[in-house]
């Protein structure tokens, strides 16, 4: 019956479609996204998404900067992953150099990458989990991520914005009692994962609201390019920090969590695995990290050779890649950035087709998307 | 005399109860709503792993105060493309409801806020429900979309889940045979129980429709902040959210009272009627009784003297020896005359006990309860998401309704029962509760079963052609 209301151009009702306008300034769409709504009632017959609110032009500014200025700016992309931002850009620009970063620059890259993988999947789950209407998990993940942000602070001395890395390998050694802290946040953190776990995932509700809704399966996540969790969660075993190993991945033991029916409830079920695999890279990674330089063979002015390269690593929300093309100059001829949230956002029309009002914000908030990085 | 003057004297001689009654509800439930406001804050802090409102008076004490000033004082906002008239009227609607069917809650034996009336219960449901067309004529006046999609679901939510409560209420007005409040708790006390115990489906029935009347989280879905940024009270601002906001508070203390004297025995203290063993003389059973508030209160004075030397600042324990000073002097005015009473001292004193010890006992066991069922909303709202408005609909039509039709019948076959058996009263009773209590559980676990089935083929079917769709 919808179908045929479908064909024939109109809705349930005979009445005229509903244009809701959602965003950009609304609770849920976790920034400055505005989709409109076509409804019929309260079922959405289409959306269409429209962004560039926040763009600031990253991948313009990048050509006016030299390769060290523009670490910073890659930070204020997925502002909450900063630290993996960064990761990515200096080992691209390495790769561009054809440099490596020592051992022990590699090992603290990997352990403070994996504490903000996890952080940035606590805020995911808060705000997904309020999205649907659970307004307490939101606290304890900030409790957690606050505890990870104070490690941020103590290495590096900011908390968001970090600029952790540097091109070739680390500015600063790691702080008197660092291994300590990380290991006493992976020692708190496995009872604390249970809490969300006892609030949730038995949850009948929450297993209604998340169960069946928003459905992409492994043909679509491939065809659109969605990738890091999203593709995970409906059964591709795709992680590049198996596939192709990159800063110290490849000593540590881990598995890559997947789903079966890429649901709102696997993709859940598939962050909180990953939260616990993070933490399990941390312990092992802070068993032993290699003594020696922190500082690879970089000069003070970073000139690679003319070329281009691109190198792209499993950030929390997906395959960040970073496209870099040298003339042989101080600054790159060109930036060009393939961030996981804005890619992944193209899949939002297909999964809230035919879903209620409720699950657009739910289907939004799973995606995992952050603004700064969806335009830049 | 003066025929105006004499007029005025007549009408406020006849009428001084209500009148008196009426301005000590418009004067008092907009506070304590507040309040309830304020405690909510603080247990959901408590809750989350943080402190609450704690700038505004000591442990934020002022807060609710300061709110409603903030609130009064802001620019009165009206859209231009709205119905004027009738956004002015909705929230003015909402609230009127809300306190008007406050007015025939009865605290205690003798301490009926207005009137007994003999359709007590009657009357508070119509006039609660009242309540919903402002929040209808609200979102539709207001011209916006969020504002009406938001009015639209409170539409069929209050629908759906008046019936549900309304039948739910039918089983405990069966057992009692009467709508007059006062009558409702007299039937507890002869039948020696609490109406929870007798039909406890029917009581579950109505606590779930009770959140779902007054737009609670897990049910919240009319103003659902995360899908329709405050549903239907988008447009408002200012004071006259401030009308919705407190009538919607109000309408919980309705809802818990309504609660409290259907099934929870309401004035009544545990045990109200019930004869001991022997062992111990009925006098001092109820003496033992009548102690409970004042130990009750005077337990909390005392905590409140153990946490004062912890707290960090000094003001902080001022406030907590303020708070215990206050528990003790209520404490004490509950136990002087309960223990006059208890000793048989006459006198003026000794008659003046007996005269406001029923009315004392009734108002804390009342408010207690009362207090007990809002947290039990709190305490829902801080742990569960939030249901979608398909399966609201379908917990309503498909599960709560049947199970009250169907449990209305199980009480009436048990009342019938217990009428004619020959058998012990209180055997029988027990007996044909649990069978009732056991037909009804069976009858939700076949709904619940087919109701699964029903949207799992449902969800598969629509599916399919949809994520492909486009």
């Amino acid at each position: 019956m919808q179908d045929d209301a479908l064909q024939n151009n109109g809705t349930l009702l005979g009445a005229d479609e509903l244009v809701l306008n959602m965003g950009p300034q609304h609770p849920s769409t976790h920034g400055v996204l505005r989709v409109k709504l076509k409804l019929d009632g309260e079922r959405v017959r289409g959306t269409e998404c429209v962004i560039g609110y926040l763009h600031r032009g990253v991948e313009k500014i990048a050509e006016n900067r030299t390769y060290q200025q523009f670490a910073p700016y890659v930070d204020r992309m997925d502002y909450v992953a900063a630290v993996s931002n960064g990761l990515g850009y200096c080992e691209a620009v390495e790769k561009l150099l054809n440099v490596e970063a020592p051992p022990r620059a590699r090992v603290i890259r990997t352990i403070l990458t994996e504490l903000q993988r996890i952080a940035s999947h606590l805020l995911w789950l808060g705000t997904h989990a309020l999205d649907i209407g659970a307004l307490t998990p939101l606290f304890y993940c900030m409790r957690e991520r606050e505890e990870i942000l104070k490690i941020f602070e103590k290495y590096c001395g900011a908390r968001l914005t970090t600029h952790a890395f540097r091109i070739g390998g680390l500015q600063y050694e790691s702080y008197d009692g660092f291994e300590k802290d990380v290991e006493r946040f992976c020692n708190d953190f496995e009872r604390r994962i249970q809490e969300y776990v006892d609030l949730l995932t038995g949850n009948s509700i929450w297993i209604s609201r998340t169960r069946n809704v928003g459905i992409l399966n492994a043909a679509d996540c491939i065809a659109m390019g969605a990738s890091g969790p999203i593709l995970r969660a409906a059964g591709v075993k795709w992680d590049l920090r198996k596939a192709q190993p990159y800063a110290a991945y490849d000593q540590y033991q881990f598995e890559i969590p997947t789903g079966t029916s890429g649901d709102t409830y696997d993709r859940y079920m598939v962050r909180i695995e990953e939260m616990r695999q993070s933490r399990l890279i941390c312990l092992q990674a802070i068993e032993k990290i290699p003594e020696g330089a922190i500082m690879g063979k970089v000069g003070k002015v970073i000139k690679p050779p003319a070329g281009e390269i691109y190198h792209s690593i499993e950030a929390p929300k997906g395959i960040l890649g970073y496209y870099i093309v040298s003339d042989g100059g101080t600054q790159p001829y060109r930036v060009r950035i393939r961030p996981p949230s804005f890619i992944n956002l193209q899949a939002l029309d297909r999964m809230v087709r035919g879903h209620l009002v409720a699950d657009v914000v739910a289907i939004i908030g799973t995606l995992d998307i952050v603004l700064g990085e969806v335009d830049r | 005399m003066n025929p105006t003057l004499h007029g005025i004297l007549v009408f406020l001689e006849t009428w001084w109860v209500e009148l008196t009654s009426g301005i000590v509800i418009v004067a008092v439930v907009p506070l304590v709503a507040g309040y309830v406001v304020l405690v909510e804050r603080k247990l959901m802090a408590d809750m989350q792993a943080r402190l609450g409102p704690m700038r505004v008076g000591p442990h934020g004490l002022l807060q609710p105060i300061a709110d409603a000033v903030k609130l009064l004082i802001k620019e009165d906002i009206i859209p231009a493309e709205s119905d004027k008239l009738i956004f002015w009227l909705a929230p003015v609607i909402s609230m009127v409801a809300a306190l008007t069917s406050m007015g025939a809650i009865a605290f205690g034996p003798a301490f009926q806020v207005a009137r007994d009336i003999n359709i007590g219960i009657l009357f508070v449901l119509g006039v609660s429900s009242l309540g919903f067309l402002g929040i209808i004529l609200g979102g539709w006046a207001s011209n916006s979309h969020y504002s009406i999609i938001g009015a639209l679901r409170s539409t069929a939510q209050l629908v759906s889940y008046e019936t549900a409560g309304g039948l739910a209420i039918i089983s405990a007005l069966l057992l009692s045979g009467t709508l007059k409040i006062s009558g409702i708790v007299q039937a507890q006390y002869e039948q020696h129980v609490w109406f929870v115990f007798l039909a406890p489906v029917a009581a579950f029935i109505y606590l779930v429709a009770s959140i779902a009347e007054t737009n609670r989280a897990p049910f919240d879905l009319p103003e659902a902040e995360s899908e329709l940024v405050a549903g239907y009270m988008t447009e408002y601002s200012g004071f006259r959210w401030a009308l919705y906001f407190l009538g919607e508070y109000a309408n919980m203390i309705v809802v818990g009272s309504i609660a409290t004297t259907l099934f929870l025995g309401g004035w009544l203290r545990p045990f109200p009627n019930w004869k001991g063993s022997g062992l111990i003389p009925e006098g001092i059973v109820d003496a033992g009784w009548d102690l409970v508030p004042a130990a009750f209160l005077g337990l909390i004075g005392v905590y409140c003297l153990y946490r004062a030397g912890k707290q960090p600042a000094k003001a902080q324990t001022w406030f907590m020896w303020a708070v215990a000073l206050a528990c003790f002097v209520v404490a004490a005015l509950y136990a002087i005359p309960a223990l006059l009473f208890a000793m048989g001292i006459g006198g003026v004193a000794g008659s003046l006990s007996v005269a406001v010890l029923p009315g004392l006992n009734g108002a804390f066991w009342f408010l207690l309860k009362v207090s007990g069922y809002i947290y039990v909303f709190m305490w829902l709202r801080f742990t569960l998401p939030r249901y979608r408005f398909d399966q609201l609909m379908h917990l309503g039509w498909y599960i709560l309704i049947p199970l009250a039709i169907v449990n209305i019948f199980a009480v009436g076959v048990a009342m019938l029962v217990v009428a004619n058996a020959n058998w012990n009263h209180g055997l029988a009773l027990t007996l044909a509760t649990i069978l009732g209590t056991v037909v009804t559980l069976l009858f939700a676990a076949l709904l619940v079963r087919w109701h699964d089935r029903r949207t799992e083929s449902a969800s598969a079917a629509s599916m399919a052609p949809d994520s492909y769709a486009g």
